[in-house]
Protein backbone atom coordinates (compact mmCIF):
# COMPACT_ATOMS: atom_id res chain seq x y z
CA UNK A 1 0.00 0.00 0.00
CA UNK A 2 2.94 2.59 0.86
CA UNK A 3 5.10 1.45 -2.50
CA UNK A 4 1.40 2.30 -4.43
CA UNK A 5 1.49 5.84 -2.42
CA UNK A 6 4.74 6.59 -2.69
CA UNK A 7 4.18 5.51 -6.32
CA UNK A 8 1.92 7.91 -7.06
CA UNK A 9 3.10 10.74 -5.43
CA UNK A 10 6.45 10.44 -7.35
CA UNK A 11 4.71 10.20 -10.62
CA UNK A 12 2.28 13.24 -9.79
CA UNK A 13 4.97 15.57 -8.53
CA UNK A 14 8.19 14.31 -11.31
CA UNK A 15 6.08 13.76 -14.39
CA UNK A 16 4.35 16.01 -16.64
CA UNK A 17 4.10 19.27 -13.75
CA UNK A 18 0.45 18.31 -12.88
CA UNK A 19 1.63 18.96 -9.19
CA UNK A 20 2.10 22.98 -9.52
CA UNK A 21 -0.87 23.26 -12.04
CA UNK A 22 -3.32 22.86 -9.56
CA UNK A 23 -1.92 26.35 -7.56
CA UNK A 24 -0.91 27.97 -10.39
CA UNK A 25 -4.66 27.72 -11.55
CA UNK A 26 -5.95 28.65 -7.83
CA UNK A 27 -3.72 31.94 -8.32
CA UNK A 28 -5.41 32.62 -11.55
CA UNK A 29 -9.21 32.29 -10.36
CA UNK A 30 -8.52 34.45 -7.35
CA UNK A 31 -6.54 37.21 -9.13
CA UNK A 32 -9.24 37.33 -12.15
CA UNK A 33 -11.92 37.92 -9.58
CA UNK A 34 -10.78 41.40 -8.19
CA UNK A 35 -11.07 42.56 -12.57
CA UNK A 36 -13.83 41.37 -12.50
CA UNK A 37 -15.73 42.36 -9.54
CA UNK A 38 -13.83 45.40 -8.95
CA UNK A 39 -10.81 46.93 -6.78
CA UNK A 40 -13.28 47.39 -4.00
CA UNK A 41 -11.63 46.10 -0.95
CA UNK A 42 -14.49 46.01 1.33
CA UNK A 43 -16.66 44.00 -0.87
CA UNK A 44 -13.92 41.69 -1.86
CA UNK A 45 -13.13 40.93 1.79
CA UNK A 46 -16.65 39.95 2.21
CA UNK A 47 -16.43 37.46 -0.71
CA UNK A 48 -13.58 36.23 -0.35
CA UNK A 49 -14.73 33.14 1.16
CA UNK A 50 -16.81 32.01 -0.95
CA UNK A 51 -13.63 32.94 -3.88
CA UNK A 52 -11.29 30.74 -2.05
CA UNK A 53 -13.42 28.28 -1.44
CA UNK A 54 -14.33 28.24 -5.26
CA UNK A 55 -11.13 28.73 -6.65
CA UNK A 56 -10.13 25.57 -4.03
CA UNK A 57 -12.72 23.32 -5.99
CA UNK A 58 -12.12 24.38 -9.60
CA UNK A 59 -8.67 23.84 -9.12
CA UNK A 60 -9.18 20.64 -7.63
CA UNK A 61 -11.43 19.82 -10.43
CA UNK A 62 -8.48 20.87 -12.96
CA UNK A 63 -6.63 17.93 -12.57
CA UNK A 64 -9.30 15.17 -11.57
CA UNK A 65 -8.55 13.52 -14.90
CA UNK A 66 -4.80 12.62 -13.94
CA UNK A 67 -6.15 10.26 -11.40
CA UNK A 68 -6.85 7.64 -13.31
CA UNK A 69 -6.51 8.17 -16.96
CA UNK A 70 -2.43 7.68 -17.14
CA UNK A 71 -2.68 4.36 -15.60
CA UNK A 72 -5.25 3.42 -17.41
CA UNK A 73 -3.35 4.04 -20.85
CA UNK A 74 -0.66 2.58 -19.93
CA UNK A 75 -1.93 -0.80 -18.47
CA UNK A 76 -1.13 -0.80 -14.77
CA UNK A 77 -4.29 -0.16 -13.87
CA UNK A 78 -4.92 -3.58 -15.07
CA UNK A 79 -2.04 -4.56 -13.37
CA UNK A 80 -3.68 -3.29 -9.86
CA UNK A 81 -6.85 -4.86 -10.82
CA UNK A 82 -5.36 -8.17 -10.57
CA UNK A 83 -3.00 -7.16 -7.77
CA UNK A 84 -3.65 -8.84 -4.30
CA UNK A 85 -4.74 -5.03 -3.22
CA UNK A 86 -8.35 -4.59 -3.03
CA UNK A 87 -9.81 -2.25 -6.20
CA UNK A 88 -11.92 -0.15 -3.32
CA UNK A 89 -8.03 0.83 -1.65
CA UNK A 90 -6.44 1.77 -5.07
CA UNK A 91 -9.24 3.80 -5.34
CA UNK A 92 -8.90 5.40 -1.72
CA UNK A 93 -5.18 5.48 -2.11
CA UNK A 94 -5.25 7.37 -5.56
CA UNK A 95 -7.71 10.14 -3.66
CA UNK A 96 -5.03 10.51 -0.63
CA UNK A 97 -2.31 10.83 -3.39
CA UNK A 98 -4.31 13.30 -5.24
CA UNK A 99 -5.19 15.29 -2.26
CA UNK A 100 -1.80 15.27 -0.89
CA UNK A 101 -0.53 16.59 -4.11
CA UNK A 102 -3.46 19.19 -4.61
CA UNK A 103 -5.73 19.83 -1.84
CA UNK A 104 -3.07 20.50 0.74
CA UNK A 105 -0.93 23.19 -1.42
CA UNK A 106 -4.10 24.66 -1.59
CA UNK A 107 -4.80 24.34 1.65
CA UNK A 108 -1.72 26.36 2.48
CA UNK A 109 -1.82 28.62 -0.34
CA UNK A 110 -5.60 29.89 0.78
CA UNK A 111 -4.40 32.55 3.61
CA UNK A 112 -1.43 34.05 1.36
CA UNK A 113 -4.42 34.20 -1.47
CA UNK A 114 -6.47 35.74 1.36
CA UNK A 115 -4.34 38.80 1.96
CA UNK A 116 -5.12 39.56 -1.64
CA UNK A 117 -8.49 39.44 -1.20
CA UNK A 118 -8.90 41.46 1.92
CA UNK A 119 -9.44 38.46 3.81
CA UNK A 120 -10.86 39.76 7.76
CA UNK A 121 -8.68 38.76 10.47
CA UNK A 122 -10.18 35.89 12.01
CA UNK A 123 -10.59 34.61 8.10
CA UNK A 124 -7.31 33.61 7.72
CA UNK A 125 -7.78 30.57 10.34
CA UNK A 126 -11.30 29.45 9.28
CA UNK A 127 -10.71 29.37 5.76
CA UNK A 128 -7.49 27.06 6.09
CA UNK A 129 -9.65 24.95 9.08
CA UNK A 130 -12.57 24.36 6.76
CA UNK A 131 -10.69 23.76 3.46
CA UNK A 132 -8.58 21.01 5.83
CA UNK A 133 -11.89 19.59 6.44
CA UNK A 134 -13.80 19.89 3.34
CA UNK A 135 -10.78 18.92 0.25
CA UNK A 136 -10.54 15.42 1.47
CA UNK A 137 -14.39 14.95 0.19
CA UNK A 138 -13.43 16.66 -2.79
CA UNK A 139 -10.70 14.30 -3.83
CA UNK A 140 -12.67 11.70 -2.81
CA UNK A 141 -15.97 12.47 -5.19
CA UNK A 142 -13.14 13.57 -7.91
CA UNK A 143 -11.81 9.79 -8.01
CA UNK A 144 -15.23 8.94 -8.61
CA UNK A 145 -16.02 10.99 -11.17
CA UNK A 146 -12.83 10.20 -12.91
CA UNK A 147 -13.32 6.73 -12.59
CA UNK A 148 -16.58 7.06 -14.15
CA UNK A 149 -15.22 8.76 -17.48
CA UNK A 150 -11.46 6.67 -17.31
CA UNK A 151 -12.49 5.18 -20.75
CA UNK A 152 -14.09 7.63 -22.81
CA UNK A 153 -12.40 10.18 -25.27
CA UNK A 154 -13.50 13.09 -24.56
CA UNK A 155 -14.33 12.61 -20.64
CA UNK A 156 -12.97 15.85 -19.73
CA UNK A 157 -15.91 18.32 -20.17
CA UNK A 158 -17.76 15.41 -18.80
CA UNK A 159 -16.47 14.80 -15.69
CA UNK A 160 -17.01 18.50 -15.07
CA UNK A 161 -20.41 17.97 -15.61
CA UNK A 162 -20.70 15.14 -13.83
CA UNK A 163 -18.84 16.00 -10.39
CA UNK A 164 -19.30 19.76 -10.41
CA UNK A 165 -23.18 18.76 -9.08
CA UNK A 166 -22.00 16.39 -6.42
CA UNK A 167 -19.76 19.04 -5.19
CA UNK A 168 -22.72 21.24 -3.95
CA UNK A 169 -23.16 19.83 -0.36
CA UNK A 170 -19.62 20.37 0.07
CA UNK A 171 -19.17 23.49 -1.24
CA UNK A 172 -22.28 24.89 0.29
CA UNK A 173 -21.15 23.92 4.19
CA UNK A 174 -17.41 24.77 3.60
CA UNK A 175 -18.03 28.29 2.16
CA UNK A 176 -20.66 28.76 4.79
CA UNK A 177 -18.14 27.57 8.09
CA UNK A 178 -15.37 30.29 6.20
CA UNK A 179 -17.98 32.81 5.55
CA UNK A 180 -19.26 32.81 9.21
CA UNK A 181 -15.63 32.59 10.55
CA UNK A 182 -14.79 35.45 8.77
CA UNK A 183 -17.57 37.62 10.13
CA UNK A 184 -16.68 36.30 13.51
CA UNK A 185 -19.82 34.20 14.42
CA UNK A 186 -20.22 30.78 15.76
CA UNK A 187 -18.77 27.88 12.76
CA UNK A 188 -19.85 24.63 14.88
CA UNK A 189 -22.54 23.63 12.65
CA UNK A 190 -21.45 24.14 9.07
CA UNK A 191 -18.13 22.77 10.17
CA UNK A 192 -19.79 19.73 12.41
CA UNK A 193 -21.21 19.01 8.65
CA UNK A 194 -18.92 19.37 6.62
CA UNK A 195 -16.63 16.88 8.44
CA UNK A 196 -19.82 14.20 8.14
CA UNK A 197 -19.68 14.84 4.72
CA UNK A 198 -15.87 14.37 4.54
CA UNK A 199 -16.14 10.97 6.78
CA UNK A 200 -19.03 10.00 4.63
CA UNK A 201 -17.50 10.16 1.29
CA UNK A 202 -14.72 8.38 2.72
CA UNK A 203 -16.32 5.59 3.82
CA UNK A 204 -19.01 5.12 1.02
CA UNK A 205 -17.48 6.63 -1.96
CA UNK A 206 -14.55 4.13 -2.44
CA UNK A 207 -16.97 0.98 -2.73
CA UNK A 208 -18.72 3.33 -6.06
CA UNK A 209 -15.67 4.75 -7.53
CA UNK A 210 -14.20 0.66 -7.63
CA UNK A 211 -17.35 -0.56 -8.84
CA UNK A 212 -17.38 1.85 -11.72
CA UNK A 213 -13.52 0.98 -12.37
CA UNK A 214 -14.43 -2.68 -12.50
CA UNK A 215 -17.13 -2.30 -15.60
CA UNK A 216 -14.21 0.18 -17.28
CA UNK A 217 -11.64 -2.27 -17.23
CA UNK A 218 -14.21 -4.73 -18.33
CA UNK B 1 -47.04 -15.36 -13.61
CA UNK B 2 -44.63 -12.82 -11.81
CA UNK B 3 -43.88 -9.29 -12.81
CA UNK B 4 -40.69 -10.32 -13.91
CA UNK B 5 -41.77 -12.30 -17.16
CA UNK B 6 -41.95 -8.62 -18.81
CA UNK B 7 -38.42 -8.53 -18.04
CA UNK B 8 -38.38 -9.96 -21.88
CA UNK B 9 -38.19 -7.69 -24.57
CA UNK B 10 -40.68 -9.80 -26.44
CA UNK B 11 -43.43 -9.79 -23.78
CA UNK B 12 -42.81 -6.41 -22.40
CA UNK B 13 -43.39 -5.27 -26.15
CA UNK B 14 -46.31 -7.47 -26.39
CA UNK B 15 -48.32 -5.92 -23.21
CA UNK B 16 -46.91 -2.55 -23.84
CA UNK B 17 -47.91 -2.25 -27.41
CA UNK B 18 -51.53 -2.87 -25.98
CA UNK B 19 -52.01 -0.86 -22.85
CA UNK B 20 -50.26 2.45 -24.31
CA UNK B 21 -53.49 3.67 -26.27
CA UNK B 22 -55.73 3.54 -23.30
CA UNK B 23 -52.76 4.82 -21.31
CA UNK B 24 -52.32 7.43 -23.71
CA UNK B 25 -56.05 8.00 -24.24
CA UNK B 26 -56.80 8.54 -20.06
CA UNK B 27 -53.81 10.74 -20.02
CA UNK B 28 -55.00 12.92 -22.75
CA UNK B 29 -58.76 13.20 -21.31
CA UNK B 30 -57.37 13.51 -17.55
CA UNK B 31 -55.53 16.31 -18.76
CA UNK B 32 -57.73 18.05 -20.47
CA UNK B 33 -60.10 17.90 -18.80
CA UNK B 34 -58.30 18.70 -15.13
CA UNK B 35 -56.84 21.88 -17.37
CA UNK B 36 -59.66 23.05 -19.27
CA UNK B 37 -61.72 22.60 -15.33
CA UNK B 38 -59.13 24.66 -13.93
CA UNK B 39 -58.57 27.42 -15.96
CA UNK B 40 -62.10 28.45 -17.15
CA UNK B 41 -64.43 26.86 -14.52
CA UNK B 42 -62.60 28.08 -11.15
CA UNK B 43 -62.89 31.47 -9.33
CA UNK B 44 -60.16 33.50 -9.06
CA UNK B 45 -58.02 33.58 -5.75
CA UNK B 46 -58.44 36.33 -3.81
CA UNK B 47 -55.12 37.63 -3.44
CA UNK B 48 -53.37 35.71 -6.31
CA UNK B 49 -55.85 36.41 -8.80
CA UNK B 50 -55.73 34.54 -12.05
CA UNK B 51 -51.90 33.59 -11.89
CA UNK B 52 -53.31 31.06 -9.39
CA UNK B 53 -54.05 28.87 -12.31
CA UNK B 54 -50.68 28.44 -13.05
CA UNK B 55 -50.75 25.47 -9.94
CA UNK B 56 -52.32 22.94 -12.66
CA UNK B 57 -48.80 22.87 -14.65
CA UNK B 58 -46.40 23.81 -11.87
CA UNK B 59 -47.49 21.45 -9.35
CA UNK B 60 -48.13 17.81 -11.71
CA UNK B 61 -44.98 19.16 -13.47
CA UNK B 62 -42.71 19.14 -10.14
CA UNK B 63 -44.05 16.09 -8.77
CA UNK B 64 -43.60 14.14 -11.72
CA UNK B 65 -39.61 15.67 -11.76
CA UNK B 66 -39.20 14.33 -8.22
CA UNK B 67 -40.52 11.03 -9.11
CA UNK B 68 -38.84 10.55 -12.48
CA UNK B 69 -35.71 10.78 -11.00
CA UNK B 70 -36.74 7.98 -8.25
CA UNK B 71 -38.16 6.06 -10.51
CA UNK B 72 -35.07 5.36 -12.91
CA UNK B 73 -33.02 4.98 -9.26
CA UNK B 74 -35.43 2.12 -8.87
CA UNK B 75 -35.41 1.06 -12.29
CA UNK B 76 -31.25 1.03 -12.01
CA UNK B 77 -31.30 -1.15 -8.91
CA UNK B 78 -33.20 -3.62 -10.79
CA UNK B 79 -30.68 -3.35 -13.55
CA UNK B 80 -27.72 -3.87 -11.29
CA UNK B 81 -29.06 -6.49 -9.23
CA UNK B 82 -30.83 -8.54 -11.52
CA UNK B 83 -29.90 -7.49 -15.11
CA UNK B 84 -32.77 -7.07 -17.02
CA UNK B 85 -32.66 -4.86 -19.66
CA UNK B 86 -35.73 -3.95 -20.33
CA UNK B 87 -35.18 -2.11 -16.74
CA UNK B 88 -31.78 -0.03 -18.12
CA UNK B 89 -33.64 0.67 -20.97
CA UNK B 90 -37.02 2.21 -18.91
CA UNK B 91 -34.52 4.02 -16.49
CA UNK B 92 -32.84 5.91 -20.17
CA UNK B 93 -36.85 6.91 -21.52
CA UNK B 94 -37.20 8.34 -18.34
CA UNK B 95 -34.75 10.75 -18.11
CA UNK B 96 -35.79 13.43 -20.96
CA UNK B 97 -39.00 13.20 -19.43
CA UNK B 98 -37.74 13.72 -16.02
CA UNK B 99 -35.77 16.63 -17.63
CA UNK B 100 -38.65 18.48 -19.25
CA UNK B 101 -40.82 18.58 -16.29
CA UNK B 102 -37.85 20.06 -14.09
CA UNK B 103 -37.61 22.50 -16.69
CA UNK B 104 -41.75 23.15 -16.70
CA UNK B 105 -41.84 23.44 -12.94
CA UNK B 106 -38.67 25.85 -13.43
CA UNK B 107 -40.36 28.16 -15.98
CA UNK B 108 -43.72 27.78 -14.98
CA UNK B 109 -42.81 28.85 -11.38
CA UNK B 110 -40.82 32.17 -12.68
CA UNK B 111 -43.93 33.18 -14.27
CA UNK B 112 -45.76 32.75 -11.27
CA UNK B 113 -42.84 34.07 -9.00
CA UNK B 114 -42.65 37.35 -11.11
CA UNK B 115 -45.93 39.02 -10.17
CA UNK B 116 -46.51 37.05 -6.67
CA UNK B 117 -42.83 37.16 -5.37
CA UNK B 118 -42.07 40.24 -7.62
CA UNK B 119 -38.48 38.14 -8.80
CA UNK B 120 -38.45 35.61 -11.63
CA UNK B 121 -35.89 34.15 -9.16
CA UNK B 122 -34.89 33.98 -5.84
CA UNK B 123 -32.16 31.71 -4.37
CA UNK B 124 -35.12 29.63 -2.14
CA UNK B 125 -34.33 26.32 -1.08
CA UNK B 126 -36.86 24.61 -3.54
CA UNK B 127 -36.00 26.22 -6.56
CA UNK B 128 -32.24 25.85 -5.73
CA UNK B 129 -32.55 22.12 -5.29
CA UNK B 130 -34.71 21.48 -8.73
CA UNK B 131 -32.11 23.70 -10.91
CA UNK B 132 -29.21 21.03 -9.22
CA UNK B 133 -31.85 18.03 -9.70
CA UNK B 134 -31.65 19.57 -13.45
CA UNK B 135 -27.92 19.39 -13.46
CA UNK B 136 -28.40 15.99 -12.51
CA UNK B 137 -30.24 14.85 -15.47
CA UNK B 138 -27.92 16.71 -17.70
CA UNK B 139 -25.08 14.87 -16.49
CA UNK B 140 -27.11 11.45 -16.73
CA UNK B 141 -28.14 12.25 -20.01
CA UNK B 142 -24.36 12.96 -21.06
CA UNK B 143 -22.86 10.04 -19.61
CA UNK B 144 -25.90 7.75 -21.60
CA UNK B 145 -24.91 9.60 -24.64
CA UNK B 146 -20.93 9.20 -24.73
CA UNK B 147 -20.62 5.72 -23.75
CA UNK B 148 -20.87 3.25 -26.56
CA UNK B 149 -20.70 -0.45 -24.99
CA UNK B 150 -24.91 0.16 -24.34
CA UNK B 151 -24.32 -2.67 -21.08
CA UNK B 152 -21.22 -0.51 -19.81
CA UNK B 153 -23.74 2.93 -20.51
CA UNK B 154 -25.92 1.42 -18.90
CA UNK B 155 -23.98 0.00 -15.59
CA UNK B 156 -22.17 3.42 -15.33
CA UNK B 157 -25.39 5.34 -15.41
CA UNK B 158 -26.85 3.09 -12.85
CA UNK B 159 -23.99 3.90 -10.75
CA UNK B 160 -24.32 7.42 -11.39
CA UNK B 161 -27.71 7.18 -10.29
CA UNK B 162 -27.60 5.65 -7.21
CA UNK B 163 -24.44 8.01 -6.12
CA UNK B 164 -26.55 11.08 -7.68
CA UNK B 165 -29.72 10.12 -5.51
CA UNK B 166 -27.67 10.42 -2.17
CA UNK B 167 -25.64 13.91 -3.35
CA UNK B 168 -29.19 14.81 -4.56
CA UNK B 169 -30.88 14.85 -1.17
CA UNK B 170 -27.99 15.80 0.88
CA UNK B 171 -28.03 19.23 -1.53
CA UNK B 172 -31.65 19.10 -0.74
CA UNK B 173 -30.87 19.56 2.76
CA UNK B 174 -27.42 21.68 2.50
CA UNK B 175 -29.73 24.56 0.52
CA UNK B 176 -32.10 24.24 3.29
CA UNK B 177 -29.69 25.08 5.63
CA UNK B 178 -28.06 27.50 3.08
CA UNK B 179 -30.98 29.97 2.48
CA UNK B 180 -34.11 30.25 4.17
CA UNK B 181 -37.09 30.21 1.58
CA UNK B 182 -39.90 32.38 -0.39
CA UNK B 183 -41.70 29.08 -1.12
CA UNK B 184 -44.89 27.98 0.53
CA UNK B 185 -44.65 24.79 2.15
CA UNK B 186 -46.71 21.65 1.60
CA UNK B 187 -49.80 22.17 1.26
CA UNK B 188 -51.36 19.29 -0.71
CA UNK B 189 -51.14 16.81 2.30
CA UNK B 190 -53.89 14.55 3.13
CA UNK B 191 -53.01 14.37 6.85
CA UNK B 192 -53.33 18.24 7.30
CA UNK B 193 -55.48 20.93 8.30
CA UNK B 194 -54.86 23.49 6.22
CA UNK B 195 -54.53 22.56 2.49
CA UNK B 196 -55.65 24.47 -0.95
CA UNK B 197 -59.22 24.96 -1.04
CA UNK B 198 -61.48 22.02 -2.40
CA UNK B 199 -62.35 24.38 -5.64
CA UNK B 200 -59.16 23.92 -7.01
CA UNK B 201 -58.01 20.72 -5.33
CA UNK B 202 -60.27 18.99 -7.36
CA UNK B 203 -59.14 19.87 -10.85
CA UNK B 204 -55.51 19.93 -9.79
CA UNK B 205 -55.86 16.11 -9.04
CA UNK B 206 -57.22 15.32 -12.64
CA UNK B 207 -54.01 17.24 -13.86
CA UNK B 208 -51.74 15.15 -11.49
CA UNK B 209 -53.18 12.40 -12.62
CA UNK B 210 -52.91 13.28 -16.46
CA UNK B 211 -49.53 14.38 -15.97
CA UNK B 212 -48.54 10.55 -13.99
CA UNK B 213 -50.26 8.80 -17.24
CA UNK B 214 -48.66 11.27 -19.59
CA UNK B 215 -45.65 10.47 -17.73
CA UNK B 216 -46.22 6.24 -17.97
CA UNK B 217 -46.99 6.67 -21.64
CA UNK B 218 -43.92 8.86 -22.74
CA UNK B 219 -41.49 6.45 -20.26
CA UNK B 220 -43.28 3.16 -21.98
CA UNK B 221 -42.58 4.64 -26.08
CA UNK B 222 -39.46 5.59 -25.30
CA UNK B 223 -38.48 2.12 -23.77
CA UNK B 224 -40.31 0.84 -26.62
CA UNK B 225 -38.18 2.73 -29.20
CA UNK B 226 -35.06 1.64 -27.33
CA UNK B 227 -35.53 -2.09 -27.75
CA UNK B 228 -36.56 -1.52 -31.46
CA UNK B 229 -32.95 0.70 -31.73
CA UNK B 230 -31.30 -2.14 -30.34
CA UNK B 231 -32.49 -4.91 -32.07
CA UNK B 232 -32.19 -3.57 -35.41
CA UNK B 233 -28.34 -2.46 -34.46
CA UNK B 234 -28.20 -6.22 -33.61
CA UNK B 235 -29.47 -6.89 -37.23
CA UNK B 236 -27.04 -4.64 -39.17
CA UNK B 237 -24.13 -5.70 -36.74
CA UNK B 238 -25.36 -9.46 -37.43
CA UNK B 239 -25.68 -8.69 -41.71
CA UNK B 240 -22.22 -6.81 -41.94
CA UNK B 241 -20.37 -9.91 -40.03
CA UNK B 242 -21.49 -12.13 -42.76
Amino acid sequence: MNALLIRDLRLAIRAGGGFGLGLAFFLIVVVLVPFGVGPNMALLGKIAPGILWIGALLACLLSLDRIVALDFEDGSLDLLATSSLPLEAVVTLKAVAHWITTGLPLVLAAPVLGVLLGLSQDGYYWIVVSLLIGTPALSVIGTFGAALTVGLKRGGLLLSLLVLPLYVPTLIFGAEAARRGAEGLATGTPLLMLAGITCGTISLLPFASAAVLRINLR
Amino acid sequence: MSLWEYANPVKFLRLSGKVLPWISILAAVLLVSGLVWGFFFTPDDYRQGSTVKIIYIHVPSALMAINAWFMMLVASLIWLIRRHHVSALAAKAAAPVGVVMTLIALITGAFWGQPMWGTWWAWDPRLTSFLILFLFYLGYMALWAAIDDPDTAADLTSVLCIVGSVFAVLSRYAVNFWNQGLHQGASLSLDKEENVSDVFYQPLLLAIGGFVLLFFALVLVGTRTEIMKRRTSAIIAREQSK
